[in-house]
């Protein structure tokens, strides 16, 4: 009766499902059957030969023991060689070694707290290191956020003219105290153009003219600058740095990527980058701003510098931290990270991502850079009522945000190609050039895209009162004014003429946005991609906005406008337009959903929103998912070949382990280490004769049972340290992984013992587990490798990389693509 | 000693961010700025005036009042008045430290560019050390480059140390200039 069970669950194991798919004819058909009854135990043991066996660890002797992991278990001599454990550049590290690392270090120093009060104190320090430098990331970069902004304001208004009092000040600070007139804002005797200082006159053509020219010769100024101190100091500076820190928060080690280096430089480079009238932003590149501060303040902990995947956590949390100082939006930023940068988020990093980023944001506003305590230029600062007919041009932003995402990735991606792989990457400094100049030649004459891409943004945002002169704002006056009108809110009317040559003009430069960021993101400069997304969201929107504004006014009696919009009443907002075009332009792009919601909802400071703005994201979010799953972050990953295995994807396809494991059929056998019978000079010659990043250690070569799993990189360490410090270790000396040195003639050199920097506990799949349960493992365990067993005997391993190459070739793309491991 | 550095950085950053808090107020840096949107007969108008922020009203503000007393509150009405506060000690602050740092950066860069090779030729030009860019470094095994460089004691350890940190910083410079603009491997 106990054993009915048993044969009933085996009954089952012989479903289709898993026994789909191809694999290797390695066994026969008849050796199946007889291994899935298992019920005979006389012939299991034929294979098993005694006397290679290591016992298995007995229950008395490991109770007094803590820890699973290889760190327990070791001789304390061998704990102490520098450099085992680190990781080589350009590789993944191990979750589970680092996990189980911080783990048997938190719990020694619980342990030693009972001891005495100084261990106690300790064990309450390290308790609170976490906090302190979660302070001290909001501080600095909040503080570099703010130091950011007011230089981008200043040099960018640098190509227009220059303060003659305080040439500190940029345009604005320069008119604070002096009179302006209500027609011309931002027009006073301190502040003059370059024309004005250079020929004395500030109208007329010549001055026209020579303005053009001081404004494309700064341009070029900056962005050389900016791509030359890129190149000479600090490469990795260049880009938005997102999807490389994305790849680095999955596990990979990019070495320098988040130094002090490419710290200075992207910070002076952002900034002029910004101010070259380029079209980019700085959203992007304040997240790696952030992150790099975090991995620099990570070296005055102890806890945090030894310990790769703690630190990614305290990255986990700067991501949020520069989303928060970008839009002045702590949830917003902390959802970010969840949603789109880490790769896992424990409960305990939201709570800290969150002081991290509030401490942030509160410095962002004590040093004030816009003057008047916003934290965002484009703060908005409406509440008008909206109507449930409005839906419908809003679920069409949603649909121009999708169409546009699509569309902008596929070109972006395919620009990006050709300046990987054709001549055109060859001259990144003249690239730069070429496309300032472009951009500031084109974008000069139309003032919309001659104003800085925030500064567009917020005039888009901006609802028209009596109180604005703006050309966007020129609506012919009805003739019967209300003299006692009460507040600023104006009914709908029709256009006058200024604002048809805005509409003309925010048309243009539409059409110039959307093409020109196709050729900027991605180029030898730190650029973002938030702004010019939103940029164009946001012309669009108003565009559609006023149109139906106009619409509502001139044909008020239509039935879609009569319940609600009666003459002289004040129903369509073009800010909204705007506002909610721009937030679908960005979902579409990077297909963002709540954290995007929430940005924009923090922005606006009202909940009564947030039905347009989810309206729109998720149709644009549907509408460029029909065309490509991926946003554009996920794309630039993919065109890099870095090894991000997407936590998002499900794996569909049926395959089982053993079609993807290494070695196949025709591949040499797989290169692995027996427990004791190698000398040193094979150990080396076989580590020096592959590439692979670790090796399987067996019990011997014929019967392939595991012991552990050994990295390449611990093994040349440890090697080389025992050559130079231990004495009488040479080429012909035995190598041993097992607990004690095996018997050796008297004469023999010295035995190397190398238990200590083995994985005694890898995991192991069986050849028949489907790939999607072997992919869910990997994933959720952050492996890097996993090793293929049959009956108990090693039979393969598995990489990530492996994993990435063989979803590619599904997908039907090149699975060479797949650089790194 | 880069570690102390940066925490001192850090501190000042933060005592400075403390500090401009604290400092005494200019008198210029507070506004009260008023728009009034055009009213009957008087055209449109911009008032500024620093006064504080119990007095940011139009009564105090619009100085010369366009209109008889009867009207004014009509036209105050449409009128608004917003308080504005900025530092301009940080804004000179954060200029001044940005134009010098981005200053020698660039004189670094022409430094190294253009002047460090003729120094260089100039002081080696007669030894025979192998002085270039793509030494390895550490890892050779070749005693003799070992002898050769123990033997140049007439330099104080420190620039040494220097010596061999900015060499090693080049390398990895160069390492990441071939990766990311030669090979297109990373941020493409």
């Amino acid at each position: 009766f106990i054993r009915f069970p048993l044969y009933v669950w085996f009954e089952g194991m012989e479903n289709p499902g898993y026994r789909s798919g191809s694999f290797d004819g390695l066994h026969h058909p008849s050796d199946d059957d007889d291994d899935d009854e298992m019920v005979d135990i006389a012939g299991a043991t034929l294979d098993f030969s005694s006397t290679d066996d290591v016992p298995p660890l007995s229950t008395g002797s490991s109770a007094g023991m803590n820890g699973n992991g290889p760190s327990k278990l070791v001789d304390p001599l061998e704990d102490l060689v520098p450099g085992v454990g680190t990781y080589e550049d350009f590789n993944t590290i191990d979750w589970v070694r680092e996990k189980s690392k911080d783990r048997d270090r938190h719990r020694e120093i619980t342990n030693k707290s009972r001891q005495s009060t100084v261990a106690l104190l300790h064990s309450l320090c390290d308790a609170f290191s976490g906090w302190l430098l979660m302070l001290l990331v909001g501080l600095m970069s909040g503080a570099l956020a703010g130091g950011i902004d007011i230089a981008a304001h200043w040099l960018s208004d640098l190509k227009g003219g220059v303060c003659l009092t305080d040439f500190w000040f940029n345009h604005e600070h320069c008119c604070w105290m002096s009179n302006e007139t209500f027609q011309e804002r931002d027009r006073c005797p301190e502040w003059q153009s370059w024309a004005e200082l250079i020929t004395g006159k500030s109208e007329g053509a010549f001055a026209y003219i020579m303005n053009y020219m001081m404004y494309i010769f700064w341009a070029l100024l900056f962005s050389l600058l900016a791509v030359t101190l890129v190149r000479a100091f600090a490469p990795y500076a260049c880009g938005s740095g997102i999807p490389e820190i994305k790849t680095i928060l999955s596990g990979f080690i990019i070495r320098g990527y988040l130094g002090k280096w490419t710290l200075i430089i992207k910070t002076i480079t952002l900034v002029l980058a910004v101010s070259s009238g380029l079209s980019l932003g700085k959203e992007g590149p304040l997240v790696h701003v952030a992150c790099c501060c975090a991995n620099i303040l990570c070296h005055l902990f102890t806890k945090y510098r030894k310990n790769e995947a703690k630190r990614r956590e305290v990255l986990s949390a700067a991501a949020a931290v520069g989303v928060s100082v970008a839009f002045g939006a702590p949830i917003g930023g902390v959802l970010f990270s969840l949603e789109e940068v880490s790769y896992y988020f424990p409960l305990k990093t939201l709570w800290r991502s969150f002081f991290a980023a509030l401490v942030a944001a509160f410095t962002l506003r004590s040093i004030n850079p816009f003057g008047n305590s916003r934290l965002v230029l484009f703060y908005v600062e409406f509440h008008a009522p909206w109507h449930l007919v409005e839906l419908a041009p809003f679920v069409l932003l949603g649909i121009f945000g999708g169409l546009w995402g699509a569309l902008f990735i596929r070109a972006n991606i395919a620009w990006c190609r050709r300046r990987k792989s054709t001549r055109l990457g060859h001259y990144p400094v003249i690239e730069v050039l070429v496309v300032t100049a472009m951009t500031a030649l084109l974008a000069f004459p139309n003032s919309y895209t001659r104003m800085s891409g925030a500064e567009l943004i917020s005039e888009l945002f901006n609802d028209c009162s009596l109180l604005d002169s703006s050309q966007l704002c020129g609506y012919k006056q009805p003739a019967n004014t209300t003299d006692t009108g009460v507040g600023n809110s104006l009914a709908d009317r029709p256009a006058g003429e200024n604002l048809y040559t805005a509409l003309w003009q925010l048309a243009l430069a539409l059409i110039f946005k959307m093409l020109i960021t196709v050729i900027t993101f991605g180029m030898k400069v730190p650029s973002g991609l938030f702004i010019p997304s939103m940029a164009v969201g946001a012309i669009a929107g108003r565009l559609l906005g006023v149109g139906m504004e106009q619409l509502a006014y001139y044909h008020h009696d239509w039935v879609i406008f009569k319940g609600w919009c009666s003459q002289g009443a004040d129903c369509i907002t073009p800010g909204l337009y705007a506002m909610v075009g721009a937030a679908a332009c960005l979902g579409g792009v990077t297909r963002m959903t709540v954290s995007l919601v929430v940005i924009m909802f923090e922005l606006t400071g009202g909940l009564e929103y947030i039905v347009p703005l989810m309206a729109a994201t998720m149709t644009s979010k549907w509408v460029a998912d029909a065309f490509g799953r991926e946003g554009i972050y996920e794309a630039h990953i993919r065109l890099n070949g870095y090894p991000f295995l997407e936590p998002k994807e499900e794996f569909e396809h049926s395959s089982l382990a053993v079609d993807v494991m290494r070695p196949r059929r025709s591949d040499p056998a797989l290169a692995v280490l027996t427990q004791d019978g190698m000398t040193v000079g094979e150990v080396e010659t076989l580590v020096e004769s592959t590439h692979y990043s670790g090796f399987p250690v067996v019990v011997s070569q014929e019967s392939q049972r595991l012991v552990g799993f050994v990295f390449r990189r611990d093994l040349l360490i440890s090697i080389d340290n025992a050559r130079k410090r231990q004495e009488g270790i040479v080429s012909t000396s035995q190598v041993f992984f097992s607990e004690h040195a095996p018997s050796q003639p008297p004469d023999a050199p010295p035995p190397l013992r190398l238990r200590g920097i083995m994985d005694l506990s890898p995991f192991t799949v069986t050849d028949h587990t489907p790939m999607d349960i072997t992919v869910d493992i990997f994933r959720k365990l952050g492996l890097r490798q996993c090793l293929v067993t049959h009956n108990g005997r090693l039979l393969g391993i598995i990489t990530k990389k492996d994993i990435l190459k063989h979803m590619a070739q599904i997908a039907n793309r090149d699975p060479d693509s797949i650089l790194f491991n | 000693k880069m570690k102390s550095v940066f925490v001192l950085e850090i501190f000042s950053l933060a005592c400075f961010v403390l500090l401009s808090q604290v400092s005494a107020k200019n008198a210029e840096d507070v506004r009260c700025k008023c728009i009034c949107p055009p009213y009957r007969d008087v055209k449109g108008q911009i008032y500024k005036n620093n006064v504080t922020l119990k007095d940011c009203n139009c009564l105090h503000v619009v100085d010369p009042m366009p209109v008889d007393g009867k009207d004014v509150e009509a036209y105050c009405l449409r009128c608004e008045c917003k308080y504005e506060e900025r530092s301009s000690g940080t804004i000179k602050f954060t200029i001044i430290m940005y134009l010098s740092i981005l200053g020698l950066l660039l004189l670094y860069m022409v430094y190294l560019t253009l002047l460090e090779p003729i120094l260089k030729r100039r002081l080696f030009g007669h030894s025979q050390l192998i002085q270039s860019d793509d030494d390895v470094g550490d890892q050779q095994p070749f005693a003799n480059a070992h002898n050769v460089l123990s033997r140049s004691h007439s330099r104080p350890n420190v620039l040494n140390k220097v010596e061999h940190a900015q060499q090693r910083w080049r390398r990895q410079v160069q390492e990441q200039r071939k990766s990311v603009f030669d090979r297109h491997v990373v941020l493409s």
